[in-house]
């Protein structure tokens, strides 16, 4: 079910409309899964950023996470595809308008086991779209087996033999493969989790952000990782994140050494303010390393991994026209009469 | 690779050999790597030039250097095109297949060969024409690395004063080959061609019967293999979005269409493209972006082989069934698994029609010449937004990587059609759609694209069941009125594929059927079977699936009808058993061959007529 959110009647966005514009049909998922936090936070951050939400393309693959893009953005076209493969068909429908907002959910099943190698594509190419990953370690729709990103030594319900295969971490792998934006949060962390999509959505390029989102049906016991009570104990923020919107004025000063801005490419601000350690969101090296640290202390690290605002994305780097492919007039697809006749007399 | 033994004949050359004035066929046995493609396609292009039918076909195997290729130009004044399997003239360059290739020719024949070889002694019913190609190439190539690629060249002089083949066209040819900024390059060939040609004139008194001749057969024609033909279909068709994964023998659609894109379809005042083209990570990737591309809008494609095929079953049902379009272009090679990657089959026939699990069909076209790839490619995309469904053109290795004599192509006269796809100013008028409500009886809804600018334009698309408002749906009633509808709409587009060429002989009993590149070889075929055992035949062309009402009509208008296809199992007849009455299917008869070669008219001749109890 969609969260009942605390907006009065009439309240609009800066470009007019209200909440209900954003949400989406009834959720099917169980009550209390994660996923249908993050499902509420994306209402609330395309919302809150007034976001046109027909100018949004939703997709997703198979799975629980994959079912959530009908609960929201009710008003923005959606292809819900075949396991593994949303980056594919994200890809090709960016590829064919190059002014949608493309938003990707998947689970830890879609990308981490049967989509690996789109997802390590999708990575390359730096496609611009945001990759939401509803990570709760195990196959819901399936009933419980354990997926890729299990962790060492946990359990599925109702017991026996623990996880005994090192999980992917999903990002980790991104960060390898040269991902633009690194985030990880927690499905329960709404003020991290809003901030994150909404960096999300101001990044141009590829956002890929690992959520945990617990399964409260088959992965929320003891001996579960990615349950919520885990991540009460183990989660552990590297920043407090703040996101100022290209339409509102910066106005508070911001401490020297303690907080770091980031300028976005359509003039938002990340502002992100050191914890308890020090660290680099720029450099992919330090969050390799604060990474690997986490996982030796047993933390799950949230917040913002890393962030390059600088490289191009694809369709950059392709050289598409501005217009969108997929609307072009016949008169800019097809080539003259003359064109015809100069390669059939090379032919002759 | 063993060596049969040598076992001279008796007959004396050329004895029973009548002149073969324009209707022969020349084999140039090389070593893979070695160069020798600009060689073979200038003999070819001369030949061409003056005026002589001709095509050309390159048997090579599946690796970059070193294994035995052999390149076969056939020069036909009839204008059969088709493989011939005789061989009347041999040009023996790779040591390895010497000794064999010249003792499966029959007698009569012509060797041009290497001397070291010392092919001459191996038998007394050819003709045989020792050249030193080392000795000759020194001269006219100092760049000792060059003159393995130079001396090919010397052959194409050798073959041309042999064949009496015009050394000005040679020239022409050459020039054409290298363009002008390897001037200095063709210059090169053309003094090894000329040394060649000398050689010959001041050695060899000719004793073959092959012998070439100015004819007017090739006016206003052009030289080009199926792939380039695809692509500048593409080119045409206003294609956007082009995703691919290498695979032989498909490669080369794409890579000429990425050719003819930057150079055509760069908008020159900002050098952006109106295309893109992306090599995915595999197949699955491949089919994937372009059903999304198609489903955004863009006119969508790739290019692929049986493998690939393969490959893309599960987002080619996923296509069909969210209904959302793309062309696939299937150049065939030998299956299963990796088979014989570099030789010819019509394999995919069967697996393509019924493309990934639960009850799905496809449309495919069959292009059986450069002319029909170029015209098909544009009517494939036509056909697949209009029913907003993946569109397959089914080519083969033969059509896709051989050179063809073609007409020219003609500019496609009807504008370009997007299908049933609904703007904002519609949804202003209409009110709202649903997606999948068969609004025209023809069984295609109505769609929008996603970016339209209305909140009427949403809909939800995905690959489980839906009702006909596109919402998630597993009712029973939703589930058979939506497969229901698309049977219907495979129905209609029996209506909008072209329907077979279909030539009707009154007096004939007999009929033949094929599709795509069978055609060159059933052509000759039926002139073989007139002409030598008194049998007339008509015959229908297949141009498309799924097929139209003529393909029952022609049957039931004969005793008996010849199904040839270059498969083992029968695919095409196959797809005519899953809709055609059982009367009809007893009249079916099916010829066959599947060893990878080009489809040659001999064959299908032989075994016709062994049915025929002749």
């Amino acid at each position: 079910m969609s969260a009942t959110l605390p907006t009065p009647p009439g309240k609009v966005n800066h470009i007019g409309l209200e909440v209900i514009d954003y949400k989406g049909g009834r959720s099917t998922l169980c009550a209390g899964c994660g996923h249908n936090s993050i499902s509420e936070r994306i209402v609330e951050c395309f919302y809150e950023l007034g976001v046109e939400p027909t100018s949004v393309a939703k997709f997703s693959g198979i799975g629980c996470s994959s079912k959530s893009p009908a609960y929201f953005l009710g008003l923005a076209h959606g292809f819900n595809g075949v396991h593994g493969r949303m980056p594919a068909i994200a890809t090709g429908a960016l590829l064919a308008n190059r002014t949608l907002l493309g938003l990707g959910v998947t689970g830890d099943g879609d990308t981490a086991s049967i989509g690996l190698g789109q997802f390590m594509h999708l990575v390359r190419r730096n496609v611009p779209m945001i990759y939401v990953i509803e990570n709760n370690g195990v196959y819901g729709l399936t009933k419980g087996q354990f997926s890729a990103t299990a962790d060492l030594g946990s359990t599925k319900k109702g017991g026996g033999a623990a996880n005994d295969l090192q999980p992917f971490d999903c990002c980790a792998l991104a960060l390898q493969w040269g991902a633009t934006f690194v985030a990880r949060s927690f499905s329960g962390d709404k003020r991290q989790l809003q901030t994150i999509l909404k960096t999300a959505i101001a990044h141009r390029g590829l956002s890929v952000i690992d959520v945990i989102s617990p399964c409260v049906t088959f992965n929320d016991h003891e001996g579960s990782t990615k349950s919520y009570g885990y991540m009460r104990d183990h989660e552990e923020a590297l920043q407090e994140l703040d996101f100022v919107p290209y339409f509102e004025d910066i106005s508070v000063e911001i401490a020297e050494g303690e907080t770091m801005d980031v300028e976005m490419h359509d003039g938002s601000h990340l502002r992100l303010r050191k914890l308890s350690r020090d660290f680099d969101p720029t450099s992919r090296l330090a969050a390799m390393a604060a990474l690997e640290a986490a996982e030796r202390e047993g933390e799950i690290l949230t917040g913002v991994l890393y962030l390059n605002t600088q490289k191009p994305d694809f369709l950059e780097l392709l050289g598409l026209c501005e217009h969108p492919l997929a609307t072009l007039p016949e008169s800019r697809v097809r080539p003259s009469r003359a064109v015809l006749e100069t390669v059939m007399e090379e032919l002759r | 690779m063993p060596t049969p033994e040598a076992s001279p004949s008796l007959s004396p050359p050329g004895s029973a050999s009548p002149s073969l004035v324009n209707d022969f066929s020349i084999q140039v046995a090389t070593v893979n790597g070695s160069g020798s493609q600009t060689a073979n396609s200038v003999l070819m292009r001369a030949l061409f030039q003056m005026g002589i039918p001709v095509s050309g076909k390159n048997m090579f195997p599946s690796n970059i250097a070193g294994l035995p290729t052999w390149f076969t130009i056939r020069a036909s004044r009839h204008g059969y095109t088709g493989r011939r399997k005789e061989i009347d003239f041999l040009v023996a360059m790779n040591p390895e297949t010497a000794r064999e290739d010249v003792m499966k020719l029959a007698g009569g024949a012509a060797v041009v060969y290497d001397e070291p070889l010392k092919l001459g002694q191996l038998r007394s019913d050819l003709h045989f024409y020792p050249v030193p190609f080392d000795k000759l190439v020194g001269p006219v190539c100092p760049e000792a690395k060059l003159r393995k690629l130079v001396r090919n060249m010397i052959y194409d002089g050798v073959v041309a004063q042999l064949l009496s083949i015009d050394m000005q066209e040679v020239r022409t040819a050459l020039a054409k080959q290298f363009g002008a900024r390897k001037a200095k390059a063709a210059d090169m060939n053309w003094g090894a061609a000329q040394v060649g040609f000398d050689y010959a004139a001041r050695t060899f008194a000719k004793t073959d019967p092959c012998r070439a001749q100015r004819m007017n057969g090739t006016a206003g024609k052009i030289v080009i293999d199926g792939n380039s033909a695809c692509a500048l279909g593409c080119l045409f068709a206003g294609v956007t979005v082009v995703t691919w994964y290498p695979i032989t023998p498909s490669s080369t659609l794409v890579e000429s269409l990425m050719g003819y894109m930057k150079r055509f379809r760069t908008e020159p005042e900002t050098g952006k493209a109106t295309y893109a083209m992306v090599q995915a990570e595999d197949e699955l990737a491949s089919i994937g972006m372009a059903i999304g591309a198609g489903w955004a809008g863009a006119r969508s494609m790739t290019a692929t082989s049986g493998p690939g095929i393969s490959l893309m079953s599960e987002i080619a049902g996923l296509g069909y069934y969210a209904e959302a379009p793309a062309v696939i272009f299937d150049v065939e090679r030998v299956g299963p698994s990796t088979g014989l990657p570099t030789r010819t089959q019509q394999g995919d026939l069967l697996s393509t029609a019924i493309l990934s699990h639960g009850d799905t069909r496809h449309p495919m076209y069959f292009p059986s010449s450069p002319e029909e790839c170029f015209t098909m490619a544009i009517d494939a995309f036509d056909l697949a937004e209009r029913f907003q469904t993946p569109v397959f053109v089914m080519t083969d290795l033969d059509l896709g990587m051989n050179n063809w004599m073609s007409d020219p192509f003609p500019y496609p006269e009807a504008p370009i059609r997007r299908g049933k796809v609904l703007t904002a100013e519609d949804l202003d008028r209409l009110g709202g759609f649903e997606r999948y409500k068969d609004v025209d009886g023809d069984g295609v809804g109505y769609r929008t694209l996603p970016g339209t600018k209305h909140p009427k334009a949403v809909y939800f698309t995905r690959g489980s069941g839906h009702n006909e408002k596109a919402q998630y749906s597993e009712r029973e009633e939703d589930y058979i009125h939506n497969m229901d509808r698309l049977a219907h709409k495979f129905e209609t587009m029996r209506g909008h594929v072209p329907a077979p060429a279909v030539e009707m002989n009154p007096d004939a009993k007999i009929g033949l059927i094929c599709c795509g590149s069978s055609h060159d070889a059933v052509r000759e075929s039926r002139d073989q079977l007139r002409d030598e055992y008194g049998i007339q035949a008509s015959y229908l062309r297949l141009k498309a699936y799924p097929f139209t009402p003529q393909l029952a009509g022609f049957i039931g208008r004969h005793q008996r009808v010849y199904v040839v296809e270059q498969n083992r199992d029968a695919q095409l007849l196959g797809l005519m058993r899953l809709e055609l009455d059982v009367e009809l299917l007893a009249r079916l008869r099916s010829v066959r061959y599947y060893g990878g070669l080009p489809l040659d008219a001999r064959t299908v001749t032989g075994e016709i007529v062994r049915q025929e109890g002749q």
